[in-house]
């Protein structure tokens, strides 16, 4: 176990290098750059500036100077407002992650909920219910309905007020950000414990006596959960990915808000800085997800 | 004599499918006694198992039972309310099936499973069971019960699992332990050995068993009484010598030819002709008249009733009937 998370924890850190690195080179391959634009400022100052910011050097070793400084937590400062790269990670992020975290939360949540009762009552009107509104929400776009939650229910019934410095209610996009996840883990819940309730061992625990209830809730859930778990690496991804868009539409000044006007301010070290720090929580949350599937799954044997 | 231990009387349990009624049992009836080894013994398709799921009340959906009594120390179980019925479940009760490798939770030790059932039917604190728990693993041949009580199933083999399976059942030293094909799954030294097991258990433990197989050379000499099923229903019954060198039903002969003989290993097995009945469609008359080599018209109109050969033997068979009265009218000529 011990060995295993070693060997898990030095593979993460070989990865991030490695999605440092093409985030890196990736960047300096697209032609232009911050001030190559309409009111490019005069040669003169142009050159204190990348001479100043170090971009006058060989792409090696602005990497490797890029690369110690990130091992110090200096992620450097963005090119277009002066301010501390990490400074700005670390303020706007907090939104974020209480947006993904909450959103994280109520997709599991339901979706194990509406999963279990779509399966307990196979054929009947909650499960039809239940599955007409996965489909629908599945298939349905977030950037759509984000925006028709926020027509509906701020803009038309008025229940909402828009996102602003002082009015800083998640609902509407927590919903927006949770409805496809939560759509996603319902399916897959119904499914693998429609499964699961057919197997021999739930026989067994009925033919010990043991009550309906605690025949769902300890028997048969467990082993339901198992698939439900591999997907949270592939959730956290699509929350990380996902928040990008709800956060534009609802004006959230958060990581996804600055990450989308980094890259169209060719913003370098600002993209660079949000890319490593969205593929390091990437990477931390797979490795907790993997590391779950052990606590759950006693057949998962390590090394 | 008082009253069997369990009395089943006309059972009929089918399953309400998209095609039709599954009619899987078809007026069973029998009944047990106290400490006795009765064996149900058919092809697979005939019903045991249902039979056995519909003692304990565990049949899966939609499966119902639809006419009877099932009569446990004089109350009719079938009638009893949930709460009541899975107190009887596990402690009065027991099963093991087919499939040790499916039959217990992949995710919960060995010794979490058989605690549950433990201290589900007794007031036996946690410390308690568990030396409960141990002590069946010993009852029951497990080798290093205390390391066993630790791990998982997929860790331990076939045998052990059913071992297993065993110790769970009898933990609460039921009054009567179903063992529904019981080796089925497994090698044929370890059959030996749980059978062994099994008979060892009985005679220390004194509970009643139902052995459920589709392999009558299996159980025979552990069986006190047999009943052969056929399409759900009891085509013949009678103890083990006579169902073994005088059976009197076309199928229960049909049986007897598909068993292995350990003696002669080469000689060839004649599997029963013919598809099983469909229970969606149950013919008028014997189920087995389609496959039967000695059918005659009325075993197409008219299901035969259960006979008496003699005192402890019963055929449900219309050559019998007609065998009889021709032997009755001989008697009368001469
Ligand atoms: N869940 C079910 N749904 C529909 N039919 C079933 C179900 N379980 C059993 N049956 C039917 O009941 C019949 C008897 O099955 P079973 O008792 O399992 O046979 P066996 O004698 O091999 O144990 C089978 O032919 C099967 O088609
Ligand atoms: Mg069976």
């Amino acid at each position: 176990m011990l060995k295993y998370s070693v060997k898990r924890i030095l593979l993460a850190i070989v990865t991030i290098f490695i999605i440092a690195a093409i985030t890196f080179f990736a960047m300096n391959a697209i032609p232009g750059g911050p001030f190559a634009k309409e009111k490019a400022p005069e040669p003169r100052v142009q050159a204190v500036l990348e001479a100043r910011y170090g971009l006058n050097k060989p792409v090696g070793e602005q990497f490797i100077m890029y690369l110690t400084n990130l091992l110090r937590g200096d992620f450097g400062v963005s090119l277009k407002t002066g301010r501390e790269i990490s400074q700005t990670i670390s303020t706007s992020f907090s939104v974020s992650a209480t947006l993904g975290a909450m959103a994280i939360v109520v997709a599991l949540v339901f979706g194990l909920l509406l999963g279990s009762i779509a399966a307990l009552m196979r054929g009947k009107w909650p499960d039809r219910t239940i599955i007409f509104f996965t489909i629908l929400f599945v298939s349905v776009p977030s950037f759509i309905l984000a925006t028709l939650l926020l027509l509906i229910f701020s803009h038309g019934l008025g229940w909402f007020q828009v996102w602003s410095v002082t009015e800083t209610n998640y609902t509407l996009p927590v919903i927006a950000l949770a409805l496809y996840p939560m759509s996603y883990i319902t399916r897959l819940t119904k499914s693998s414990m429609l499964d699961v309730l057919g197997q021999d061992y739930i026989r067994t625990a009925r033919a010990k006596g043991v009550r309906e209830q605690l025949v769902i809730a300890k028997h048969a859930l467990r082993n339901a959960l198992i698939p439900v778990i591999t997907y949270v690496g592939p959730l956290t991804a699509y929350i990380l990915t996902g928040s990008l868009v709800v956060e534009t539409v609802f004006g959230i000044g958060g990581l996804g808000t600055h990450f989308v006007s980094a890259i169209n301010n060719r913003d370098y070290p600002l993209v660079m800085g949000t890319t490593i720090f969205l593929a390091t929580l990437m990477v931390i949350m797979t490795l907790v997800s993997d590391l779950l599937y052990k606590a759950i799954d006693p057949k998962i044997t390590f090394d | 004599m008082s009253q069997p231990l369990l009395q089943v009387k006309n059972l009929h349990t089918m399953f309400p499918t998209e095609s039709g009624e599954v009619r899987a049992v078809n007026g069973i009836n029998f009944s047990l006694e106290r400490g006795k080894v009765l064996g149900i013994v058919g092809e697979s398709g005939s019903g045991k198992s249902v039979t056995a799921y519909s003692i304990l009340r565990i049949l899966d959906n939609p499966g119902r039972i639809t006419q009877g009594e099932i009569l446990f120390e004089e109350t009719d179980i079938t009638k009893l309310p949930r709460n009541q019925m899975r107190q009887i479940r596990g402690s009065k009760i027991s099963i093991i099936f087919q499939d040790p490798m499916t039959s217990l939770n992949p995710v919960y030790t060995v010794g979490n499973q058989l605690m549950e059932a433990i201290r589900l039917h007794t007031s036996r604190n946690r410390q308690q069971a568990q030396e409960r728990a141990l002590e069946m693993l010993e009852l029951v041949g497990v080798n290093e019960p205390k390391k066993r009580l630790k791990q998982y199933p997929y860790q331990l083999s076939g045998g052990m699992r059913q071992r297993v399976m065993i110790a769970m059942a009898l933990a609460c030293e039921p009054d009567i332990l179903i063992a529904d094909e019981p080796t089925t799954a497994l090698d044929v030294t370890i059959q030996a050995q749980i059978l062994e097991l099994m008979q060892e258990l009985k005679n220390k433990l004194g509970m009643a068993i139902i052995m459920i197989t589709h392999d009558l050379g299996v159980i025979a000499e552990m069986c006190d009484e047999i009943i052969v099923m056929y399409a759900g229903r009891v085509c013949e019954r009678g103890t083990a010598d006579e169902i073994f060198y005088n059976p009197r039903h076309e199928y229960t002969k049909g049986l007897l030819r598909s068993i292995p003989k350990m003696t002669t290993t080469k000689e060839r097995l004649t599997p029963i002709g013919g598809s099983p009945v469909d229970l969606l469609n149950m013919p008028k008359g014997c189920a087995f008249a389609a496959r039967c080599d000695r059918a005659m018209k009325i075993c197409l109109t008219e299901q035969p009733e259960e006979i008496e050969i003699n005192p402890d033997h019963r055929a449900a068979c219309w050559v019998n009937v007609k065998e009889g009265a021709l032997a009755q009218g001989g008697q009368n000529n001469g």
